[in-house]
């Protein structure tokens, strides 16, 4: 490809003692070459000069070194584009549903313990529902462990983290089991059970939970980079090859006042696609991914997070009642009503910031109504605080699970803070699946964009190969 | 493939830290108790366990270390009068507020926990209140149980929340400078509770080289830190968030988990206590012999003296009967199973 076969070379043109030697361009020689080809180099750049001297020889290596510009603008442009798609792909197909099922993981563990902790305060038998509650959201997070686990490496960040959670999990639903046993028999050393367990997955498997979560949302920014790069080598090559072919036909025309040489021109409508080609494709495809990005992925992080702090809260405002003021903080305050104001705190600030990040009114209303749930649910609280506080535990019960119905199936929880509870996670939910959309549509388009680059790049080069060789061997043949 | 290793910040708030369950008062109290403990602790070991548990009796020599308070078991001659101040305040309430706040605990099994299918309190502390509420406004019902922690016992009383205590709240000199107390209605010791088959024999060498398990800030803490017998009962990072809370926990029953769970070897409480956790688990009993006895009295505010004497009177009435009196009687219901061998009430001690 260097070289035209067809052509013969002309007489005057280089040294014979080396006939299938093709002319190489005038590059500086590699890096350290031994002494003895030294030799062998001085002696094609000699070739070369001598070539200059003739216009043959001159169009001879114009052509190979326009042809190995065009060529290496495809190459570099292929080899680019493919690893932008690849990281685009990335995000979309694997770094995007790991980070959704570790925040799946993060999400199952948090409400499994607040199911527990709804579960004992209704007393036996367990409500079925919360029952049902409980044993998915266990199944759900033992499954995606192990999903995860087979798509990372045992010594990762998230490696860790995932052990740490294979190891918890089974010791958590242990003590969750004696805390019912015990329960049902009316001791209150289940109770203490029911303690230790929340404790455990406080202090353990949810802070594991988290960073599993962060190292794979950590994971999908970086492959959201990758993919945003801008393929400076491509541009700069691209821009040179259509300088190059500019050039070729300017002194074409200077030299023959021919306007159009078919080959060269070719050549450079194909180099002028690709460039436009791939500009598009890339910008089309940054502003994609960063859209994926700063309106879904950060949306998504900040709901998630509300809605880890709605569960906690939860499941501390549960034990609040379960403990009663056996623990206490270093404030000598009530640790479970005192880590349920926290909850709460954070709750309102992660909903504040989210409805900053919707965008549209779509995303805005679930986060609205979250928002009217969680002072709706602030004021419950306060009402079941202050029966409790007067001794009234029945009340004070009924205002944070609800009534247990006829059946003891299931539980009203009209006017109860379970139900305002309910309704902040079914407003985040529905508010988390609306990003994740918004996310998988603009991640997709972004690597739809990307789509056909590589492939479009290696036959537009080609083109602009075969139309440089043939436009400059057309020029050569006059001179035979 | 690119797998962030970004380190994270350290791990949120700690584990269930800070409960100061006796608080600093009995921190001190506790080793002013200890002090006098030296000094006794010949004279108890000389008693055959069986007399001191059956006789439920106050040793007159007690805190001899603060000469100010020679005998804080000693309260004020009971009086039966309606119309005392004190007591008149609570009778002269009317309509749903007719009641006696009771400050109670519902976390101590046997003493006051509430039963899960009923959602009602019950237990020894319970039964003693309900007759208080029975002899003062003529009904067990007449009563309101605020569940309130270790730690708030005495500002609960000086806030005026609640207006007696009845919590396995032990008479201590030291809180005798916030509350008063009636006269004691129950004796008790700190003691270990072991695994049945458990090499550990008691308060002694046998804790060398074991795990064991006390509640933060209790007198049990108190004694091991004086003398451990080379006993590990502390957390690594104690008092740091990084505690783990696995020796020294938050609350009594906690230890019976981690004994239960294998983490620890025994737990220290007070015998009293223990008796509600060996009610729970069969597979665990008391080893040794109580040491210093203490003493659980009824707490009201400080200088209400009209109701510690009415108190004082309900108590003469709780004991008396022998075999069959409602103290013998709600003891064989509640702690007769964790604590045997009782056949009496401690003797009231007073000191006017």
């Amino acid at each position: 490809m260097t070289n035209q076969p067809n052509v013969r070379p002309a007489p005057p043109s280089a040294p014979q003692h080396a006939p299938a030697q093709p002319p190489m361009p005038p590059s500086a020689p590699q890096a350290g070459p031994p002494p003895a080809r030294r030799a062998a180099w001085a002696e094609t750049t000699e070739r070369l000069r001598a070539a200059a001297t003739t216009e043959p020889g001159r169009l001879r290596i114009i052509g190979a070194a326009l042809a190995l510009l065009v060529v290496a603008f495809g190459a570099v442009t292929a080899w680019e584009a493919s690893d932008r798609f690849t990281a685009a792909d990335d995000v979309v197909n694997r770094s995007q549903p790991l980070s959704v099922d570790a925040a799946d993981i993060y999400r199952s563990l948090a409400d499994a313990d607040t199911a527990a902790a709804s579960g004992f305060l209704a007393g036996a038998p367990e409500p079925a529902d919360i029952q049902k509650t409980y044993r998915t959201d266990i199944t759900t997070a033992s499954g995606l462990l192990i999903t995860a686990a087979t798509h990372t490496d045992g010594a990762s960040e998230s490696g860790r983290q995932i052990a740490t959670l294979n190891e918890g999990l089974p010791r958590y639903t242990g003590l969750i089991e004696q805390a019912r046993a015990y329960n049902r028999q009316g001791l209150p050393l289940g109770g203490a059970y029911l303690r230790y367990a929340n404790q455990l997955m406080t202090n353990e498997l949810l802070p594991a939970a988290e960073k599993l979560y962060a190292a794979e949302t950590d994971r999908l920014a970086t492959d959201n980079d990758d993919a945003r790069l801008w393929p400076f080598v491509s541009t700069a090559l691209g821009a040179l090859a259509f300088g190059g072919l500019f050039w070729a036909q300017r002194r074409n025309y200077l030299r023959t006042n021919r306007v159009f040489n078919h080959g060269l021109l070719a050549a450079t409508a194909a180099s002028t696609v690709l460039l436009l080609w791939l500009a598009a494709a890339q910008t089309v495809a940054r502003s994609d991914l960063d859209n994926a990005q700063t309106h879904g992925q950060a949306s998504l992080k900040v709901l998630n997070d509300a809605r880890i702090n709605s569960l906690k809260a939860r499941a501390n405002e549960n034990l609040t009642l379960v403990a009663r003021g056996a623990v206490l903080n270093e404030d000598n305050k009530d640790k479970y009503e005192t880590d349920y104001t926290t909850g709460m705190d954070k709750l309102s600030v992660a909903l504040g910031r989210a409805k900053e990040l919707a965008d549209n009114s779509d995303g805005r209303t679930p986060v609205n109504d979250a928002i009217a749930s969680v002072s709706e649910w602030r004021g419950r609280h306060a009402l079941a605080s202050k029966a409790d506080k007067a001794g009234d535990y029945k009340t004070a019960l009924a205002k944070v699970i609800g009534t247990k119905d006829a059946t003891g199936e299931s539980f009203r929880q009209k006017d109860s803070t379970g139900e305002s509870f309910r309704q902040v996670d079914s407003s985040l939910k529905l508010a988390i699946e609306l990003e994740q959309k918004e996310f998988d549509t603009y991640a997709s388009d972004g690597l739809g964009a990307l789509d056909g680059l590589a492939i479009g790049a290696g036959a537009l080069a080609l083109v602009a190969a075969v139309g440089t060789v043939l436009g400059i061997g057309r020029r050569l043949s006059e001179y035979r | 493939m690119t797998s962030t290793d970004r380190s994270r910040r350290p791990r949120g708030p700690g584990p269930f830290r800070g409960l100061r369950g006796w608080g600093g008062v009995s921190a001190m109290a506790g080793a002013c108790v200890l002090t006098a403990a030296v000094t006794l602790l010949p004279l108890t070991r000389t008693t055959s366990e069986e007399t001191e548990r059956s006789e439920q009796r106050i040793a007159t020599a007690l805190p001899a270390k603060a000469d100010d308070c020679p005998s804080p078991e000693a309260s004020l001659r009971p009086v039966d009068d309606d119309n005392a101040p004190g007591v008149k305040a609570i009778r002269d309430r009317t309509g749903d507020d007719r009641k006696l706040i009771v400050g109670v605990d519902q976390n101590s099994y046997r003493w006051g926990a509430r039963n899960p299918d009923t959602g009602d309190l019950e237990g020894f502390d319970i039964d003693l209140a309900k007759a208080i509420a029975t002899d003062i406004l003529g009904s067990p019902d007449a009563i309101v149980f605020r569940t309130i922690p270790t730690n708030q016992r005495i500002e609960a009383l000086k806030s005026g929340t609640v207006d007696l205590v009845v919590r396995t709240m032990t008479i201590t000199c030291e809180r005798l400078k916030d509350v008063s107390f009636s006269t004691a209605y129950f004796q008790t010791g700190q003691q270990i509770l072991v695994p049945k088959g458990s090499t550990i024999t008691g308060y002694d060498e046998s804790l060398a080289g074991k795990r064991v398990c006390t509640a933060e800030g209790s007198i049990a803490n108190e004694t091991l830190k004086s003398e451990s017998f080379g006993a590990i009962f502390e957390d690594e990072n104690e008092g740091k968030p990084s505690d783990k809370d696995q020796l020294t926990v938050p609350n009594q029953l906690d230890c019976l988990v981690r004994l239960q769970l294998g983490e620890v070897d025994a737990l220290m409480t007070d015998n009293a206590l223990a008796a509600g956790q060996a009610a729970q688990d069969p597979a665990v009993e008391l080893r040794g012999k109580p040491l210093k006895p203490e003493y659980y009295g009824v707490a009201a505010k400080r200088g209400n003296d009209d109701l510690v004497r009415r108190v004082n009177h309900v108590l003469e009435e709780y004991r008396a009967g022998g075999p069959n009196s409602p103290w013998m009687t709600s003891y064989r219901e509640w702690l007769a199973a964790g604590l045997p061998g009782i056949t009496k009430p401690p003797t009231a001690a007073y000191r006017d």
